[in-house]
């Protein structure tokens, strides 16, 4: 268990980077408390597997440093740092059969042969591979297979953190449920700090305690799953958490009013003269269709049925937006939307700005 | 329209596709939907003509179509993997399938700029194929399956190597650009997420055998079996063993009155299925069920909170809206409504399900 | 839109076919009309069924030959297939030295076979060979015209020399395709190269070795050429080979029935060995996974 700190960390795989965008991952500083659970959320090709490569110690940063507790640990190997990494694809030995698999990793470091069969024997309990303990590995699903790479990870005793590099890629939906369950479970049991790369909000938001939103090399914001939520900093982030994303719309703002085209709409506070590149974002689940007639006319384009709930898609003045519906309301035959006052933000050239006063005083 | 008849592949002793028969109108929109191994790509490469079947019939606008080799099938196939000639430009990866059957150069040009234009990869055109993006090299492969202006196009979950946001897009792109081409379009997918978002009509497999085949949100709705409901449900539909005993059900944490279109159900046991938003955490009228469980894990996805319930042999999954903390082994109560219930026989057949549309 | 279907293919096939039969199908077809046939001479030939094939089966001059192959054979797969891969595990698999060193690999299969015996004839001369006149100037006494084990020693050393660049490049193939997560893993768990070979690389490149195990087989076992340039059979008949032993028979001494036999019971053995060891191979080592199955 460890603290992890990136210091001032950058990397580039040119040669010699010389501006902003010649680095993969842009200058980051954090502290990654003892025993958190961390997601790395962002697109293909954000820097995310960069940065956790550099985390292993795989790949050896231009710029900056890592610490685990207070060691320097930037030039040392995986093996020096003791981490454990989980794989996109299932990695065992084909040879071993699943009790062998999670020994090996003791047995390299030495551990006592009672030690090694206690807490082994351990691990194969809490994975649920008691029947098929003496199988040879490659014969199990790829679920399965996972949860081999995992324990070898977990079985250790000198464990500082636990990388895990989109682990379900290969994994069912349904398995992607319960594996995900586990993980969560693994993470309250053992504690150990565990962080998580994926693209895949769903994934992320379930499984971390704080969630790195990265974009093309940056961290875009740092936060709980509902601050993310709620109060995305970035245009980014609000579109792509949620799914659907956040409905973005670009307005005018006078004080507390913002105006869609002909159309104004209430915001929950008072905002400053504001220049540049305006919009206000409103996720989906925070519009409504009102049917006593107050609102903002719109055009429906069509409509998605999911089942649990319906997603609506609409025209405002062809502007585009989503509405969600849940089961069993219905869209009147005049459509017009409401949104909800306290779920508004405004951003200025993507960045979310505060409201002077909030309406409600806070 | 393609027709299958009695559909089966053997290999070995191991049946793969188990008497499978289905009609598919032209034009349509279906989804192959069902577990990894549950034999979605093997039915795609019988139809394809890929592979032979050990036995029944395929017949494509009344003709048997068994004898004919796939070159001469006027279908596309689009896989996981974006597969691309490696060699050559986006453009020549589109124009590949005109070029081998001798279609001019100027109807190349154009069919492959209309191909490119649909599906945003115009600036593209002279790059070579690996030097582009997962999400743009998917887009190019489909982009041939385009041009061949096939009757059938055969999707093998050709979304599932792309990032989350990107598949959002293209799975509203696609069933509207092939829409337009009159082909029939087959989509397979893990997901029912995925299924539901298309549309159209969706084929459920399990284990080689077709469990149902019907309107996407019918088969949503109305599951023939309880296999069928598990494969359409994510998170996994809770299942509780339940007796019906004159009018209530009974079963391991207690009883409930039975809802009263239920009464003329025969008494004795079912397995009864509940959709996990449909657990509520606040009481109501219509909630009649009260279950109280301790809480074994939480997971919170922002806008949406599951809890997972375990006591004794009973597991359940509650998925709410909004953030609800909750502490891990509390105990705590939740409600059900009744008439929500999906009631499964001991043949695991559908019995009844909720009806839809009521508040 | 349909691609062009029709059997044309086939009329491009037509020369290989008659290409094959003559040299190939006709000749094997004449071996065995050979083999169940005797003549006292003027080409007039009676059957004889099976007779010689038992005469064979039963002669010491067969079984020695027999011993002479096996015992090849098992000496030069157990140098080759380890320092195959041993060499294979050493070069390097990115950068600018991998084609520089996939040519030196390459370069001993290229040259023709008895080319490669006339080198190696030449060679281990102690008059005008390098190897032979450093052998007599460093006082070992090496000649493998008249010295039964000098004449073996060379023979193998020049088949390793020959011949390892196969297994090389076969496993090399193999190694290569191994995911780099293998590795990373394997460090992660602080395995040590002796663990990474046994657990990763070897079972990684199971089927690379057993095509190198079996192309090695077959050519040591039929081994003709190359040991003929060198030293004939000789000394004696101390490296006379099965293969060399029937072309004695057949063109030396003209007894084309025993050598026909002899010829096709060669071609038995090599057929049966390489089925049972194949058929073990595959086995061994290789449950099916559950997920073999088609989706």
């Amino acid at each position: 268990m460890a603290q992890i700190t990136l210091d001032k960390l950058a990397h580039s795989y040119l040669e010699n980077p010389k501006t902003d965008n010649d680095f993969a991952l842009k200058e980051i500083d954090y502290v990654w408390d003892d025993g958190g659970a961390y997601a790395l959320l962002g697109p293909s090709g954000c820097g995310k597997t960069t940065l956790l490569n550099i985390i292993s110690g795989l790949l050896v940063p231009s710029k900056g440093k890592v610490l685990f507790d207070d060691r320097d640990v930037t030039t040392f190997q995986p093996e020096q740092r003791n981490i454990a990494q989980v794989f996109q694809f299932p990695v065992i030995y084909d040879t071993m059969t699943v009790r062998q698999n999670l020994e090996f990793p003791l047995k390299n470091r030495h551990v006592p042969k009672h030690e090694i069969a206690k807490r082994v024997d351990e691990m194969i309990e809490v994975l649920d591979l008691s029947e098929k303990a003496n199988l040879k590995a490659r014969g199990l699903t790829a679920d399965e297979k996972q949860k081999i790479s995992l324990g070898r990870g977990l079985v250790r005793y000198d464990v500082n953190a636990i990388l895990f590099d989109e682990p379900l890629t290969v994994i069912d939906p349904h398995m992607k449920w319960q594996l995900r369950t586990k993980l969560k479970e693994l993470h309250r049991q053992f504690n150990h700090t565990m962080i998580y790369v994926t693209h895949d909000q769903t994934e992320a938001m379930t499984f971390a305690d704080k969630v790195v939103v990265m974009y093309e090399g940056e961290v875009v914001q740092i936060g709980t799953p509902e601050e993310l939520f709620d109060e995305p900093k970035h245009t980014f982030v609000g579109y792509f958490i949620g799914s659907p994303g956040m409905n973005i719309l670009p307005v005018n703002v006078v004080g507390n009013q913002a105006k869609i085209g002909s159309h104004s709409v209430d915001l929950k506070g008072s905002y400053p003269d504001l220049t540049g590149k305006i919009e206000l974002g409103i996720r989906p689940e925070f519009m409504s269709f009102n049917e006593t007639g107050v609102g903002i006319p719109v055009q429906i384009t069509g409509v998605d049925d999911i089942g649990r709930f319906k997603i609506v898609h609409a025209n405002i003045d062809n502007i585009e937006v989503n509405v969600v519906l849940n089961e069993g309301e219905s869209i009147p035959s005049d459509p017009k939307v409401t949104l909800q006052t306290s779920r508004t933000n405004i951003y200025q050239n993507d960045h979310l700005v505060r409201p002077l006063v909030n309406e409600r005083g806070t | 329209m393609l027709e299958l008849r009695n559909l089966s592949k053997k290999v070995g002793s191991s049946i793969h596709i188990n008497d499978v028969s289905l009609m598919l109108e032209k034009g349509s929109l279906n989804v192959l939907l069902g577990a990894t191994l549950s034999g979605k790509t093997s039915l795609m490469r019988l139809m394809a003509g890929l592979d032979k079947p050990t036995s029944g019939e395929i017949l494509m606008n009344g003709v048997s179509v068994l004898r004919t080799p796939v070159q001469q099938r006027n279908i596309a196939m689009v896989y996981q993997q974006f597969i691309n000639y490696p060699a050559f430009s986006v453009y020549e990866n589109i124009a590949s399938p005109m070029r081998v059957a001798g279609v001019d150069k100027k109807t190349i040009d154009i069919k492959v700029r209309e191909a490119a234009d649909l599906m945003k990869l115009t600036p593209y055109l002279d790059r070579g194929v690996l030097n582009l993006s997962g999400g743009q090299q998917q887009r190019t492969a489909l982009a041939r399956a385009l041009v061949k202006g096939a009757e059938l196009v055969l999707l093998d979950e050709p979304l599932a190597n792309l990032d989350y946001k990107l598949r959002e897009e293209l799975r509203v792109e696609l069933p509207k650009i092939f829409a337009e081409t009159g082909a029939i379009f087959i989509y397979a997918t893990t997901e029912p997420q995925e299924a539901l978002l298309l549309g159209g009509r969706t084929v459920t497999l399990h284990k080689g055998c077709v469990t149902q085949f019907g309107h996407t949100i019918d088969v949503y709705n109305n599951p023939s079996n309880l296999d069928t409901a598990q494969t359409f449900s994510d998170p996994p539909m809770n299942v509780i063993s339940m007796r019906k005993q004159a009018d209530q059900f009974v079963f391991s944490q207690g009883l409930v009155d039975c809802p009263k279109q239920l009464l003329g159900l025969a008494d004795g046991p079912y397995s009864i299925g509940i959709r996990p938003h449909h657990l509520m955490l606040k009481e109501s009228k219509s909630a009649s069920l009260k279950i109280e469980a301790p809480v074994s894990s939480t997971e919170i996805s922002g806008s949406e909170t599951f809890i997972h319930l375990l006591q004794g042999d009973l597991k359940l999954v509650v998925l709410t809206h909004g953030v609800h903390r909750v502490a891990i082994g509390d105990q705590i109560p939740i409600y059900i409504d009744p008439s929500k219930f999906f009631i499964f026989d001991q043949r695991d057949a559908l019995v009844s399900a909720p009806s839809v549309g009521v508040a | 839109m349909e691609k062009t279907y029709n059997n044309k293919a086939w009329l491009l096939v037509i020369p290989v076919f008659i290409l094959v039969a003559l040299s190939a199908i006709i000749p094997i077809m004449t071996v065995v009309n050979y083999s169940v046939q005797d003549t006292f001479g003027g080409n007039k030939f009676f059957w004889v069924g099976t007779e010689w094939f038992t005469d064979v089966l039963r002669s010491e001059r067969f079984h020695n030959a027999l011993g002479r192959n096996l015992l090849f054979s098992f000496i030069i797969l157990c140098i080759e297939i380890p320092l195959g891969i041993w060499i294979a595990l050493s070069m390097p698999k990115k950068g600018i030295w991998v084609p520089v060193c996939l040519i030196m690999m390459a370069l001993p299969l290229l040259i023709p076979w008895n080319v490669v015996g006339t080198i190696w004839q030449i060679f281990g001369r102690g008059d005008i060979g390098l190897l032979g006149h450093t052998m007599s100037l460093l006082g070992i006494d090496y000649n493998y015209t008249n010295n039964i084990f000098d004449a073996w020693l060379t023979i193998i050393i020049m088949d390793v020399w020959h011949w390892t660049s196969l297994v090389v490049l076969l496993c090399y193939a193999g190694l290569v395709s191994i995911p780099e997560a293998y590795y990373q893993a394997a460090r992660i768990d602080g395995a040590s190269k002796w663990s990474v070979f046994r657990f990763i690389q070897l079972p990684k490149m199971r089927g690379v070795l057993i095509i190198a195990f079996l192309l090695r087989f077959m050519d040591s076992f039929m081994i003709y050429t190359e040991p003929f340039v060198l030293t004939g059979g000789g000394p004696g008949n101390s490296t006379t080979f099965l293969s060399i032993d029937l072309v004695k028979q057949a063109i030396g001494q003209f007894d084309l029935g025993p050598a026909a036999a002899m010829s096709l019971i060669y071609q038995l053995i090599v057929l049966l060995i390489c089925y049972i060891f194949f058929t073990v191979m595959s086995h061994v080592g290789s449950d099916k996974p559950l997920e073999e199955k088609a989706e």
